[in-house]
């Protein structure tokens, strides 16, 4: 089956069709007396004609060439890439939650409020927030919208705070984030630990500072033991936290953000809380804050009055709107589904087996490949391919490797502080049994670096098509299908 | 002893093989680092957990206190539309290897998605008339700001235009928008339920990034695109067309009518209402401004014995590369949804995608007229899609009442926004039978 290589352009044939509409009750309405001529179409878009089996079999061979969490183990770290319940994805797809319009009145939809209230309890709960807002529709919207509410607050306060740091070790979303947001990034190096440099950070907190943004754990696993302190020099400078929560899959029911002493957080609802990838989305990143920043938090806000719950659009500090409506609801509702599924025992289970697996594999793993950060890691490990460099073999080969073996390799080249990084994140949902096969494998190649290493430099070798020509995908792009006559 | 939760699969003996090779005596050894002050002593005060035969049983009951569309027939749209969609849609994106994968980062065991993607950018170019188009955006409302912000870093100017009749929410999106990027937003008003193009005309100027209009328009009537493109073109102001993918099967595509960037959402194609989201935002512009496009676009390439493959391309535009040079920070998009849309699209085919166009304006057309026919002013002078305004004898809100128990979900009501009291906007999808469109009249024939 993995052969197939058509695109359904070319499997399309003219006159087959793989819907039957219903025949017009009303009366024909003739285009060209409706519309003006030079707004109707000249030429038909050229959409494929295929019967509903072709359809199938087209995407099912495509699924067949993809790999998901359900086709094996997936440690790309960062990425938190658990098991997507299956119950989760049967709650989204009620008629109760998936035809359900954004507009229909208030009182047609309090079960789809109510969730969204208790959601956002829930997530204020669970990272010490005071209030939490779930319009953001991704990890970096969330960033952005946490800097645009301490943009609000100070200019409320009368400062003009330019200034977002940010350690080296960030997300590229963090930097990015604070351009568009319209503030500059400055980047505060990490000290040999991997942890941010206080003193560093002391010298670069001023009055200018808007923010510090974040992870922790960070994203070399590791956690960032002065946070008490870090959130002081930040106070103490009139500046404000933001919590990048890409990493909460480390901490539930431990520590919170809040305790940490973190005045924003977002997040990412298809990491922590089970909501599926989706091959790059739809995710959500739900922004929490203090009660001193909750008047800033977009519209609409769900609130609570007596037995009803109302949809507030009026409120005078807010940032505004970020999104339509009210975020990724059936997202939203895979999250509440997989948060009641596991309560607090559950979740502060979820954490403790993440950093038992990702400590477990990496002590099997630090005999072969450089382990910058020696020290006790949580969700999350980096180790470097340096050793194998200086072989001839790269971090990238390596990952290569692995698909040969049936296992997505882990996130590389990241965090850029680390040298040929491989960023390993196990999670909990995986056996001890699936963490050993892996280390073993990993130690093979590693092996194979010093025996074969063109075994590695040529791989992969099993897979349904050889490395890609990536620079040619970029400098001469071809970005659409065209019909070769 | 038996693991405690379906999804965690340590059991205790797990756990102690674990600790015992890390030479650790608990698990809380694990957290010695954090400092004492800032672990939680009690547990979350969050519900219990449930199994999954009462958490079902739940989700059953906080789901039936919504009514849906199964249930009533809606004549609601304003951006979120109740559409047929095909059954194949929902067993393609069902597939596991698609909906549990990450972002196609390795291609070698992501060639499904991939392609399924460059299938979907192929769709979007067609529909919307354009060389280049994304992977997916959002929704349709964050696209036009992300279509803003490129309009405004690549001319360096700092202003756009955008019409009062555009969607009063993408209007409030692009506000927050421009706070952070530090661009002005002025607004073109209206002259009934089309753009002024008077007030367009003195509005622009070499000031002016960029030119935005909806088509159709929120009010539901198409905008004359071919004359907002030459204020734009007079201006040297980029042109930005929010369009309905819909639509698009029968009117002119933006692209031939001069359009740098069009942008909209793909939701009427496949994708649930779900109560406004997650919906699919697509992003399509013309070659020129390829290398600015925001997000990430798949691309064709081969591998060395020649085969072709497909690969994310022009990576060196996105915030993993770029970092704050970045002029866009998005990372995750909708791919699943772009997926839906791209199932349904197929589905529907080329001539499909036409026929269930043509409904909606049968549709929509006969239920104006029979309002027409009732005494209702319909408040559209141009012609219109699926959705129009009709002025009604009383508020929106005693009207939808009516209509509510009768078994309808009635239309949008503009008063707060247009100051168009007592004017209803009404969406008539295929979904819509000529019975219900009566009954539908009758209830609205009643008021007075």
């Amino acid at each position: 089956m993995t052969t197939y290589n058509k695109m359904i352009f070319e499997v399309s044939q003219p006159g087959r069709i793989g819907v039957d509409l219903p025949t017009s009750d009303v009366d024909p309405v003739t285009l060209t007396d409706k519309f003006p001529s030079h707004l109707l179409r000249d030429s038909e878009a050229e959409l494929p004609e295929v019967s509903e089996l072709q359809l199938m079999r087209h995407y099912t061979a495509l699924s067949n060439k993809n790999y998901g969490v359900d086709s094996g183990f997936y440690p790309l770290g960062s990425c938190t890439m658990k098991y997507n319940p299956k119950v989760n994805e049967d709650i989204a797809r009620l008629d109760g939650i998936s035809r359900i319009h954004p507009y229909q009145p208030e009182e047609t939809v309090q079960g789809a409020l109510q969730l969204l209230y208790e959601l956002q309890a829930d997530l204020a709960e669970i990272t010490g927030m005071d209030e939490v807002s779930l319009q953001p529709s991704a990890g970096a919207q969330g960033e952005w919208t946490g800097l645009m509410i301490a943009k609000h607050y100070h200019k409320q306060n009368g400062q003009n705070r330019t200034k977002v740091l940010v350690p080296d070790s960030a997300h590229g979303t963090n930097p990015a984030t604070a351009a568009i947001a319209g503030f500059e990034t400055v980047t505060i190096p990490s000290n040999e630990a991997g942890l941010v440099d206080l003193a560093e950070l002391k010298q670069h907190v001023n009055e200018e500072t808007a923010a510090l943004m974040l992870t922790n754990p960070n994203t070399l696993g590791l956690f960032e033991k002065d946070i008490v302190e870090i959130a002081q020099v930040v106070h103490e400078a009139g500046g404000l936290l933001y919590y990048d929560g890409a990493n909460a899959n480390a901490i539930l029911g431990r520590t919170t953000p809040g305790k940490m002493g973190f005045d924003i957080v977002h997040l990412n609802l298809h990491k922590t809380f089970t909501t599926p990838h989706g091959g790059g989305g739809p995710g959500a990143g739900p922004v929490g804050v203090t009660k001193e920043l909750a008047p800033y938090l977009p519209i609409p806000r769900v609130e609570k009055n007596g037995d009803q719950y109302t949809l507030n659009t009026s409120e005078k500090l807010s940032i505004g709107r970020v999104k339509g409506y009210y975020g990724n609801f059936g997202i939203l509702a895979r999250a509440y589904t997989y948060i009641r599924t596991m309560g607090p025992d559950g979740l502060y289970q979820v954490s403790e087996s993440a950093v038992l697996h990702a400590n477990y594999l990496k002590k099997r793993l630090e005999p072969y490949y450089a382990t910058p950060y020696p020290q006790v890691c949580k969700h999350e490990f980096v180790l470097s391919g340096s050793k194998q460099k200086k072989l001839g073999v790269r971090t990238l080969d390596i990952a290569k490797r692995l698909l040969d073996f049936g296992y997505h390799p882990p996130t590389i080249y990241f965090p850029l502080n680390v040298e040929e990084g491989l960023m390993i994140e196990p999670t909990e949902t995986e056996t001890k049994e699936t963490l050993d096969a892996f280390a073993d494998t990993m130690i093979a190649i590693a092996k194979e670096v010093e025996n074969d290493p063109q075994m590695v430099l040529n791989a992969p070798h099993t897979t349904v098509i050889g490395r890609l020509d990536e620079t040619k995908a970029s400098r001469k792009p071809i970005l659409r299908y065209t019909k070769e006559d | 002893m038996t693991a405690r939760f379906r999804y965690l699969p340590d059991t205790i003996e797990d756990q102690q093989a674990m600790l015992d090779f890390l030479k650790m005596d608990s698990l809380d050894d694990l957290y010695a680092d954090l400092p004492k002050s800032i672990r939680l002593t009690e547990p979350l005060t969050i519900p219990a957990a449930l199994p999954e035969s009462l958490l079902v049983k739940k989700m059953h009951q906080l789901a039936g206190r919504n009514i849906n569309a199964n249930q009533y027939s809606y004549f609601l749209g304003a951006g979120t539309y109740d559409h047929f969609i095909p059954s194949v849609v929902n067993h393609v994106i069902s597939r596991s290897e698609f909906y549990t994968a990450y972002t196609p980062y390795q291609p070698e065991i992501s060639q499904g998605e991939l392609q399924a993607i460059f299938e979907f950018q192929t769709m979007v170019c067609e529909l919307t008339g354009m060389d280049v188009a994304n992977s997916s955006m959002y929704d349709g409302f964050t696209a036009v700001a992300e279509a803003a912000a490129l309009a405004v870093t690549s001319t360096k100017r700092p202003k756009v235009i955008v019409a009062e009749t555009v969607h009063p929410e993408t209007r409030a999106i692009l506000a927050t928008n421009a706070e952070g990027l530090e661009y002005t937003v002025n607004t073109a008003e209206r002259t009934g339920d089309i753009t002024s193009l008077t007030c367009l005309a003195e509005q622009t100027d070499e000031q002016t990034a960029a030119i935005i209009v909806q088509y159709p328009n929120f009010l539901g009537s198409i905008e004359d695109l071919a004359e907002i493109k030459k204020i734009a073109q007079d201006n040297g102001a980029l042109f930005i067309v929010s369009a309905n993918p819909l639509a698009l099967a029968v009117l002119q595509a933006p692209g031939k009518l001069g359009a740098d960037i069009v942008v909209g959402d793909m939701q009427p194609l496949g994708i649930p209402m779900s109560f406004g989201g997650p919906h699919c935002g697509y992003f399509a512009a013309t070659k020129k401004l390829m290398r600015k496009i925001p997000g990430r676009i798949v691309g064709q390439s081969n591998d060395a014995d020649g085969k072709r493959g497909f690969t994310l391309a022009l990576q060196a535009r996105e915030q993993h590369i770029r970092r704050e040079r970045a002029s866009s920070n998005i990372c995750s998009n909708q791919a699943l949804n772009a997926l839906a849309s791209a199932v349904c699209m197929s589905a529907l085919g080329k001539k499909g995608i036409q026929q269930m166009a043509k409904l909606n304006i049968e549709k929509a057309d006969y239920l104006a007229n029979q309002l027409r026919e009732k005494g209702f002013p319909i408040h559209n002078q141009s012609a219109f899609f699926n959705e129009f305004v009709v002025e009604l004898p009383v508020s929106t809100k005693d009207a939808n009442q009516a209509l509510f128990e009768a078994g309808f979900i009635g239309g949008f009501d503009l008063s707060g926004i247009y100051s168009l009291d007592t004017h209803m906007l009404i969406a008539v999808t295929e979904q819509r039978t000529k019975e219900e469109i009566d009954q539908f009249v009758a209830v609205l024939g009643a008021l007075s």
